[in-house]
């Protein structure tokens, strides 16, 4: 990153002129405020900040934001956004995605941009529904949804995102909730921190098409029950005072115990959650644990380092330069073979 | 073909063990050749070094490398045959020519996929090892066709395969490595057959081989250098005297080469990074591979997942701030067409090259043709405006390059340049351009500082020559701002949707492309500026189309020929030009997509003359047309 010192900047610096148009109620706004939030606590100079998107509600989110923006095509923000990190790494580059566009027409991208690790963030939010056109169903959308599109259900299998992410070889790999305000601008600010692609599943709620879908996890009242909290280091515990639970392994399969207050979770064999584990075996069984019968893990779920790509570009140039001399023009239009005419 | 008959003088030039030719030479003006065998026989390579070669002896030349889409096809079969044709000459000649006065064939099967471009009495010089019963069925001969041939042309039957063993004897080389030798010896051979040197050969297999390996190929080049000295099957050998060219320092290029040199030097000449976003696909990759060889010039390439990343990251780089420039062929470029409407929308700098080859679909891959010129004008959806160049000779193909990105980069807009297969892979000797007289130019990225200290920057203002938008890249304070592919409010760039706006972007985008019309040269006619007969044509087409119309000229006939480089917008004078003929004929590998733009556009009766084979035009199919065209019309 750039090492000058940027002006102390506010959520406000970040905030585009133009109108937000998602619909009432939507999740997106929740996000974007957020991300406004962190934004100048990154120390970034804003000029330095590009969002890039590809098409879909969640994809205008570039116009909202006071940055550099670019709104592409379906399903390609990664690779605009590979381009835009290889040609100046000094950018910091935040692709903005939706279940849509990032795993439907992008899951291609998604996939080679992931296993480049460049150094970005992805940001895909999740509301298993196809907002923009109106209310079919998406790839992450539950087998048997009824949508426009599937008045009988849909007799798609969903794909997990943080599956996905994983089997990509992401080397970060976190999930928050649109609503939660603070867990989401610690998994922002983790994010910009990792060196390499961060990948972000945002649980979003989309209230025309799929209104609830993430209630559960979303309401104050039920999210404790419902959700992991994941902290490196620390017990894979959740529920709150008096209704506390662990998680453990038993031969490879994960199974939920009760703890009582007093229970030290260590000593009933409770998994401790490293993130940094090479193999994504462990954070595989994570992305597997699916409500009612375990609870949904939200925050970093992996973090593990790798070379990024950009700068494994910039290396070869520079060894070429080191071996060959910078290019010349001359000298190559007279390599090889060639002959005088007088 | 004038010739003339030497008696056996001292050594030959390039014959460093100082032996005596013992043979006459012929003197000739004009020669063409074809080696063949299978795609495994090194064919084009044997053909690559008998050109290298032949343009350090001073000719002028064309090349034609025709070979099978499959790496390794079934081995003695049709389908496998590849091919390598060159065209020699002491003086100015613009095509691979039509026939070919020598043939070497390695095996029935390539014999008979090129029997029919010899022309009659021409030299066919076969491998007879390789002329067993089961090879003469593999390539589909019910009888040996030898006898029969010896009617029609000058045969020469060589043991090819025994004599490379044979000169290999004592090397540590297995048999199989020993054969793959084999086309060293028919390379010396031919090289002794038409006087040229071998040093150029020999310096090459130094730097790529070593030990047995390199002794084998120098031995056997050698050996077959030696055979034609001595064997009586050639009385004669020939030489072709240099070609009176224009003064300078040559050497032989192929369209792709000049492709990836260009882009190489469009960072220099603009002193700007550069950025290949690619994928691999026939015949264009390697212009990936060459450039992909030169990171000292501070380019970074990119291998996308596909086809539509490979033009998306191009656009991303384009807008972080560099000359992005994407490569590929038909197939390729129509996944394409979506990233370059919005490049077209949000108006920034970028060059696709397209190598055209044969379609639809996954076609002929390593055939030509000129079949997207519609499809690069007007393939995407709605209104999409870009500028189109075409490359007319494989050295043009570097300096189209360069003007490309000077459009792309003055005008703010992609640009397409056209290529094909037959140009890529086809070799010309080159004069090499002196890089200090290679034009220049200066992008001015916009900066806070043009502007006021209150005032918003407006992305969409444009510059009232150009009617370029600014180039604002990030990482530049006070600049922030957003595009994309929603249409935009003139000058703001906010996103809008009013009737009255949408109408003036769309003229505003026409007119800009319109405007480039300005920087393009006039269409120049060769030959008369008016008369009965113009034929026109673009792209690949150029050399056989000159010399056809050369041919006809020369005949009597009331022939000119022009070529159109600038393909949109075309050069301003063009109507003034096509009305200055009675008749206008455009040959094309197409059916007519240039006949039907002149057409439409300017209401002239142009003829299309159609030919879509994969294979680029003969001289004498043009000249024909030319003459009954001309019979007709009387």
């Amino acid at each position: 990153m750039a090492a000058e010192v940027a002006p102390k900047l506010t959520r406000k610096d970040f905030v585009a002129d133009q109108e937000v148009r998602w619909c009432p109620g939507c999740g997106d706004y929740s996000i974007l405020a957020n991300v406004q939030r962190v934004m100048p606590e990154l120390g970034v100079p804003r000029e330095n900040i590009v969002f890039i998107s590809g098409i879909g509600c969640s994809s205008r989110f570039p116009y909202y934001m006071d940055t550099y923006g670019f709104h592409t095509i379906h399903g390609r923000a990664p690779a605009f956004a590979t381009g835009a990190k290889a040609a100046n790494p000094n950018l910091s580059v935040w692709v903005v995605t939706g279940d849509g566009d990032g795993l439907s027409i992008g899951g291609n991208h998604l996939l080679h941009t992931i296993r480049r690790n460049l150094d970005i963030q992805i940001l895909l939010f999740n509301n298993q529904v196809y907002g923009l056109t109106k209310g079919q169903y998406s790839p992450t959308s539950a087998l048997g949804m009824r949508s426009k599109s599937s008045p009988q259900g849909s007799i798609d299998h969903p794909v997990d995102p943080i599956s996905y992410a994983l089997g990509c070889g992401a080397t970060f790999v976190a999930r928050t909730i649109d609503v939660d305000a603070k867990h989401m601008q610690q998994v922002l600010k983790r994010a910009h921190d990792h060196k390499g692609t961060s990948f972000i599943e945002i649980l979003q709620n989309c209230p025309v098409f799929n209104d609830g879908i993430w209630e559960d996890v979303e309401d104050r009242k039920t999210r404790a029950k419902n959700t992991l909290v994941l902290e490196h280091g620390e017990p894979l515990v959740f529920g709150s005072e008096g209704e506390r639970k662990g998680i453990l392994m038993q031969d490879g399969r994960p199974q939920v115990i009760d703890l009582a207050d007093d229970d030290d979770p260590k000593e009933r064999g409770v998994v401790i959650h490293d993130e940094k584990l090479e193999t994504p075996s462990y954070a595989s069984a994570l992305a597997t644990l699916t409500r009612p019968d375990f609870p949904l893990p939200v925050g970093v779920i992996r973090e593990v380092e790798k070379t990024c790509y950009e700068e494994l570009l910039e290396d070869q140039i520079k060894e070429a330069v080191d071996q060959k001399g910078a290019g010349d023009l001359h000298a190559l239009l007279h390599s090889g073979d060639t002959w005088t005419v007088s | 073909m004038s010739s003339k008959t030497s008696e056996p003088q001292g050594p030959t030039s390039g014959d460093s063990d100082g032996k005596t030719d013992l043979k006459p030479t012929t003197e000739i003006d004009d020669v063409a050749i074809r080696f063949a065998g299978d795609s495994g026989d090194g064919m084009q390579l044997t053909g690559t070094k008998f050109t290298d070669e032949t343009a350090m002896a001073g000719n002028d030349l064309s090349t034609f490398p025709d070979f099978p889409a499959e790496i390794r096809a079934p081995a003695g079969t049709m389908a496998g045959v590849s091919g390598f044709q060159i065209h020699f000459s002491s003086h100015d000649i613009h095509t691979p020519a039509d026939r070919v006065d020598l043939l070497i064939a390695f095996n029935p099967a390539a014999l008979r996929a090129n029997l029919e471009d010899v022309r009659s009495q021409g030299m066919v010089v076969i491998n007879s090892d390789a002329f067993t019963q089961k090879a003469l069925t593999r390539a589909g001969y019910e009888e040996d066709p030898r006898e029969e041939l010896k009617t029609r042309y000058a045969l020469v039957e060589i043991p090819l395969t025994r004599l490379n063993r044979e000169a290999l004897q004592g090397l540590s080389l297995s048999q199989r490595e020993a054969d793959r030798c084999k086309n060293f010896f028919a390379l010396g051979l031919l090289c002794w057959l038409y006087c040229r040197p071998t040093e150029a050969t020999e310096r090459w297999l130094a730097g790529k081989f070593k030990g047995d390996v390199l002794q084998a190929n120098l031995t056997t080049l050698r050996a077959g250098f030696a055979f034609g000295e001595t064997t009586e099957l050639f009385p004669v050998h020939y030489t072709i005297p240099s070609a009176k060219i224009e003064a300078g320092t040559y050497r032989n290029i192929t369209g792709n080469s000049a492709l990836a040199w260009g882009i190489l030097a469009a960072g220099k000449q603009l002193s700007m990074p550069v950025f290949l976003g690619a994928y691999p696909i026939t015949p264009a990759s390697d212009v990936l591979h060459e450039v992909s060889r030169h990171h000292e010039f501070g380019i970074k390439t990119f291998q996308a997942e596909d086809e539509m990343a490979a033009v998306s990251s191009t656009i991303g780089a384009a807008f972080a701030g560099q000359l992005g420039v994407t490569i590929s062929s038909g197939p390729g470029f129509i996944l394409k067409q979506e990233a370059l409407g919005l490049a077209v929308m949000v108006e920034l700098p970028l060059v696709a090259i397209n190598v055209q080859r044969a379609g639809p679909a996954t076609g002929s891959p390593t055939k030509t043709e000129q079949g997207d010129l519609l499809a690069v004008l007007f393939g995407r959806h709605s209104q999409s405006p870009v500028p189109v160049l075409a490359a007319s000779t494989p050295g043009d193909c570097f300096h189209i390059v360069l003007e490309a990105f000077h459009i792309a980069t003055k005008y703010m807009t992609p640009v397409v340049v056209l290529s094909d297969g037959y140009l890529a892979n086809s070799a010309e000797p080159w004069k090499i351009p002196d890089v200090d007289s290679l034009p220049r130019s200066t992008v001015n990225f916009a900066g806070r500082e043009t502007m006021g200290a209150d005032t918003e920057f407006e992305p969409y203002r444009r510059d009232p020559a150009t009617l370029a938008r600014p180039w604002a890249i990030p990482g530049t304070p006070g600049l922030e701002h957003r595009i994309g592919g929603l249409t935009k409010e003139d000058i703001s760039g906010n996103v809008v949707y009013t009737a009255e706006n949408h109408q003036r972007m769309v003229d505003l985008r026409a007119a800009k492309v319109a405007r480039i019309a300005e920087d393009i040269p006039p269409l120049e006619v060769e030959g008369p500026d008016s008369g009965e007969l113009l034929v026109i044509g673009w792209g690949g087409t150029r050399g056989a189309i000159t010399a056809a119309v050369e041919s006809a000229r020369e005949d009597g006939l009331s022939v000119s020929q022009a070529y159109i480089r600038h393909l949109n917008p075309f050069p301003s004078n063009l109507k003034e030009v096509l009305t200055s003929f009675k008749h206008v004929l455009c040959p094309e590998l197409n059916e007519g997509q240039l006949a039907m733009l002149l057409r439409s556009r300017f209401l002239v009766d142009v003829q299309s003359f159609s030919k879509v084979a994969g294979q680029p035009f003969k001289v004498q199919e043009i000249r024909e047309r030319i003459d009954s065209f001309l019979t007709e019309k009387s």
